[in-house]
């Protein structure tokens, strides 16, 4: 609800951050750790509120709540509690020997008072992932979570200020701002800014001999497009590319997994997510409605508005030009494209804007080494697909359409953090010749000096040597 | 040569081509780019020596070009610019190998078996904008970075500084790749020209104000953006220092940068009341030394880049509220653009001295109780580029280092830290996002992408549904990092 009285209410929010983060309490050690804690207390004790929470939201499993939010959480919060000291801590800087005697520090401190956007397919996960980098490098924080996951919104909001420090941490509920805009509000204020985006992530299945290798690439595959909130996550598979060859084996092996994985009827399974809500629901309507690509479906296809659920769906060289090839899918849609030779995925996925994560699942390291070095993505990973959202020690960010910024592990406290350079001198030596009256002298001792050439900087001042 | 030189006051036409022709060298570019030239290490070397070639070359020029746009020193011009941009060449040589190698990561057990790592590559094609106080070097140091990163680069020097832009226009079309290294001159026209096109990243060096527009601009095609601006760097002096030593430092600092037109120039001075006078006496007995009785008359002060400049500095002189507070210089030559090296002692808060970035060389001293009321005051004001202090007192540092925010800070020291590659130069706040200078300058010039690599063994059933409670046991205990868990649930506990 937005309105005059929330504006106001907005503004002596932000006034009592502000204070709070000038009173230095959020710098402190002892307060970051306290919030964590809380955090991991949270997790812990409140998972089946979360759980619900999202059932309610996205008819999530629990255990695809855990596996995805809750669990990733736990560890995050896990990994910061063990880093942070090291993280808080001034890095010494070299100092090359000209600067002498000099020393020098990178400190890093928090920005102050910092905002978070998050969305609806992970409300908890998103929105926890980045607080923890904001709270872990001292800042205090102000949590925009999305109104179109309301169950989830409010728990946030009840949660936060039942385990969080109040003055320091708050939550605004209301309606979302998409990328270009809050980046050109930022602007205004020049307020740096993290986008988390999204984009088409492609996964290139190369014709795959071993039978073990292909029941394993099968069932990462769809656990990375149905089995994940049902496709509807930024690092979602959203189209394979595959030789033309091996194409009909692919669908054949993709349609039997889809069976054992989800059953005979995935609706009743309860294991895929819902649509989020009827507006995305009819997004993706929309995009099965072209002829061309309604006749490219081999399996699947069933749509069950009053559920808000899709039945997993294969489809096989639907148009180019067509919306579910052009747009980012986020639903439980699977193009396959089939291509003369594998090697040809490169230029496909080059056509389009730089995607948030490539997959290839492949034995052959020569086809490896083309698709990292002959694309760009904020990360690539082979022979699985998502786990680099897990990975602790990996930045994840995009590049290009799929954002700015990156975080997990210690690369969000990097992003809420300015590091700081502080180089000290003391009062003893001063290179006699770095202050004007300027001469031809002084000149010939600073080319010296800067060729680090200390016996000719001794032989011209003692006179004996002129450059 | 494929650009000429636009004068930016030429109307209509001009304008109209203007757009055309950069988007044409948009096109250009973003080919070249695709055709994979830029990323091999070859290519990048090959313009690094390039340019290392013209600075040293054409030291002559270059230097030749400083004394006519900003009257420069030579001493100034060599060391700050020319061994600045030649130094930064012979390090991204040296180290661009070591600066292209992936990192290797650790993987955690949730992903054993895997092995990651942070692969850095180029962005694509990136603009720099450039400013007039430093042209050859504010130009050509994200310039390296940008080559050395692998990208495709377009400079906009600035027009303010003709004579430095249309040299670096002439030696880099002779000398780099033009197909993928390109200068476009001009001014407001040309440089919003530029803005409506889509870049890769776009590296700007100059105010807040034209900042802002960057941003806005860069928003529409969610371009990352790095701004190196400015803001009133504060210099905090104790009284229980050596102030031969300081005072010094301060005057080459302020006056021997530039004449105080640096972002990272002292802006102001901030001391008790009782120390500010045995303060200005050893700043004017310096000051003499260094600059002789009549400072109009050395050849060791850079003037004023300009009349509109010139201007705006006396008004900050002539202001009302400043009169009768000036204890050293105040002396001006409008014909040749000089204002001597100038110091107000006690200027009121609502002076325009005090809200405004000074960019010259007028330093007001602000006077308070005790020394450490200086750090409220500090941050009462915007996050400035750099912040200085001058003191003995391990406390006091203590104090400034934890709660002064700044870009970079130097203790009894001032600029010196923007000369180390090893440390990044760059603002928070209203004095800028993001950084360079040695390898930060690759860094901020290349997308570093994650890489995982997993093999086909070793796949934990567990992840993928239908859920038992089993599997919900080992999962669980897998993701916490459990061990004793793990072996419970794998035997069945």
């Amino acid at each position: 609800m937005e309105g005059h009285s929330n504006n106001i209410d907005l503004e002596m929010e932000m006034k009592e951050l502000r204070q709070t983060f000038n009173s230095g309490k959020t710098k402190e050690e002892s307060w970051r750790i306290s919030q964590l804690k809380n955090l991991m207390s949270m997790l812990v004790e409140k998972e089946d509120q979360i759980n619900l929470a999202l059932k309610q939201d996205l008819g999530k499993h629990p255990v695809e709540s855990f596996r995805d939010e809750v669990g990733p959480l736990i560890k995050s919060v896990n990994y910061a509690l063990k880093g942070l000291k090291k993280w808080m801590s001034a890095k010494k800087a070299d100092l090359p020997l000209a600067a002498f005697p000099a020393s020098a520090h990178l400190v890093p401190e928090p920005l102050g008072v910092v905002l978070i956007i998050s969305s609806w397919n992970f409300p908890f996960g998103l929105s926890f992932e980045a607080l923890i980098g904001a709270i872990a490098a001292g800042n205090a924080a102000v949590l925009k979570p999305s109104d179109l996951a309301p169950a989830s919104s409010s728990a946030l909001a009840k949660l936060i200020n039942s385990y969080l420090d109040t003055k320091a941490i708050k939550v605004i509920e209301g309606s979302s701002n998409v990328a270009r805009v809050v980046m050109t509000a930022a602007a205004k204020n020049l307020t740096p800014v993290a986008l988390e985006l999204g984009g088409k992530c492609p996964a290139v299945v190369d014709s795959l001999s071993s039978s073990w290798d292909q029941k394993i690439a099968m069932k990462r595959i769809l656990s990375a497009k149905f089995g994940t909130c049902a496709g509807q996550a930024c690092v979602a598979i959203d189209y394979i590319l595959v030789e033309k060859k091996f194409s009909s084996t692919l669908v054949e092996l993709l349609k039997a997994a889809i069976l054992s994985v989800f059953g005979e009827n995935p609706k009743e399974s309860n294991n895929i997510a819902r649509i989020i809500n009827k507006s995305h629901f009819s997004r993706l309507k929309n995009l099965l409605n072209d002829p061309m690509v309604q006749a490219s479906i081999v399996h699947g296809g069933s749509l069950d508005e009053d559920n808000l659920f899709i039945e997993p769906t294969l489809l096989v060289d639907p148009p180019v030009k067509a919306g579910i090839m052009i747009e980012e899918i986020f639903g439980p849609l699977l193009p396959i494209i089939t291509l003369e030779k594998i090697e040809d995925s490169i230029e496909f996925i080059n056509s389009l804007p730089k995607a948030l994560a490539i997959y290839a699942f492949t034995n052959n390291e020569g086809l490896k080494k083309k698709i990292s070095s002959g694309t760009s993505s904020g990360s690539i990973v082979f022979n699985d697909a998502i786990i680099q959202y897990v990975a602790d020690s990996l930045p994840f960010g995009g590049v290009g359409e799929s954002g700015i910024g990156r975080y997990h592990g210690k690369f969000s406290f990097d992003m809420f953090s300015h590091e700081k350079v502080i180089a000290r001198r003391s009062f003893l030596v001063d290179f006699w010749f770095r202050y004007p009256p300027w001469n031809d002298h002084k000149l010939h001792l600073f080319r010296s000096a800067y060729n680090f050439d200390y016996l000719g900087i001794l032989l011209i001042m003692l006179g004996l040597k002129r450059s | 040569m494929d650009v000429s030189v636009f004068h930016p006051m030429a109307p209509g036409p001009v304008v109209d081509r203007t757009a055309q022709n950069v988007e044409r060298v948009s096109q250009d570019l973003r080919s070249v780019y695709r055709s994979g030239k830029t990323k091999s290490v070859e290519w990048r070397v090959s313009q690094l020596k390039s340019l290392l070639r013209i600075t040293t070359h054409y030291e002559k020029d270059i230097l030749e070009a400083l004394r006519s746009d900003l009257n420069k020193p030579e001493l100034e011009a060599f060391s700050h610019e020319v061994y600045g941009v030649s130094s930064s060449c012979e390090l991204a040589l040296k180290e661009l190998h070591r600066w292209m190698m992936p990192e290797k990561v650790k993987t955690s057990m949730i992903n054993f078996p895997s092995t990651g790592e942070i692969v850095s590559e180029p962005l694509g094609v990136v603009l720099v904008i450039s400013t007039w106080n430093y042209p050859f070097k504010l130009s050509l140091d994200p310039v390296i970075g940008a080559i050395a990163a692998g990208n495709a680069v377009v400079l906009k020097p600035s027009e303010v500084a003709p004579a430095t832009s249309s040299l670096m226009s002439n030696l880099l079309g002779e000398y780099m790749d033009p197909s993928a290294v390109k200068v476009v001159e001009g001014g407001v026209p040309e440089t919003t020209a530029l803005l409506e096109q889509k870049w890769d990243k776009i590296f700007y060096t100059g105010n807040g104000k034209i900042g802002r527009i960057i941003l806005s601009a860069a928003a529409k095609h969610l371009t990352p953006v790095v701004l190196e601006l400015g803001g009133k760097c504060p210099v905090v002096v104790d009284s229980n220092i050596d102030l031969k030593v300081a005072a010094r430092r301060i005057i080459a600092g302020k006056w021997g940068c530039n004449n105080g037109q640096t972002c990272v120039a002292p802006d102001y001075v901030m001391t008790t009341k009782e120390f500010a006078s045995t303060l200005i006496d050893a700043l004017s007995s310096e000051l003499k030394k260094f600059y002789g009785k009549d400072p109009l008359q050395s050849k060791d002060l850079s003037t004023i880049i300009n009349s509109r400049h010139f201007d705006r500095l006396t008004k900050l002189l002539d202001d009302e509220k400043i009169s009768g507070k000036v204890v050293i210089g105040g002396q001006r030559d409008k014909a040749n653009l000089k204002i001597a090296p100038t110091v107000i002692l006690d200027a009121p808060e609502d002076s325009l001295i005090i809200n405004e970035e000074i960019f010259g060389p007028l330093l007001p001293i602000v006077t308070v109780d005790k020394i450490e009321d200086c750090i409220g005051l500090i941050n009462s004001k915007g996050k400035p580029l750099a912040a200085y202090l001058f003191t003995n007192d391990e406390k006091l540092k203590e104090e400034f280092v934890r709660n002064v925010s700044a870009g970079g800070m130097a203790i009894n020291e001032t600029s010196m830290h923007i000369a180390e590659s090893t440390l990044p130069f760059g603002g928070v706040g209203e004095s800028g996002m993001g950084s360079y200078h040695g390898k930060f300058s690759f860094d901020t010039f290349s997308h570093k992408k994650a890489v995982l690599r997993r093999g086909f063994a070793g796949d934990a059933d567990i992840r993928y549904p239908p859920f038992t409670p089993e599997k919900v046991k080992l999962l669980k205990a897998m993701i916490t990092g459990d061990i004793l868990g793990i072996s419970r649930a794998l035997i069945g506990l």
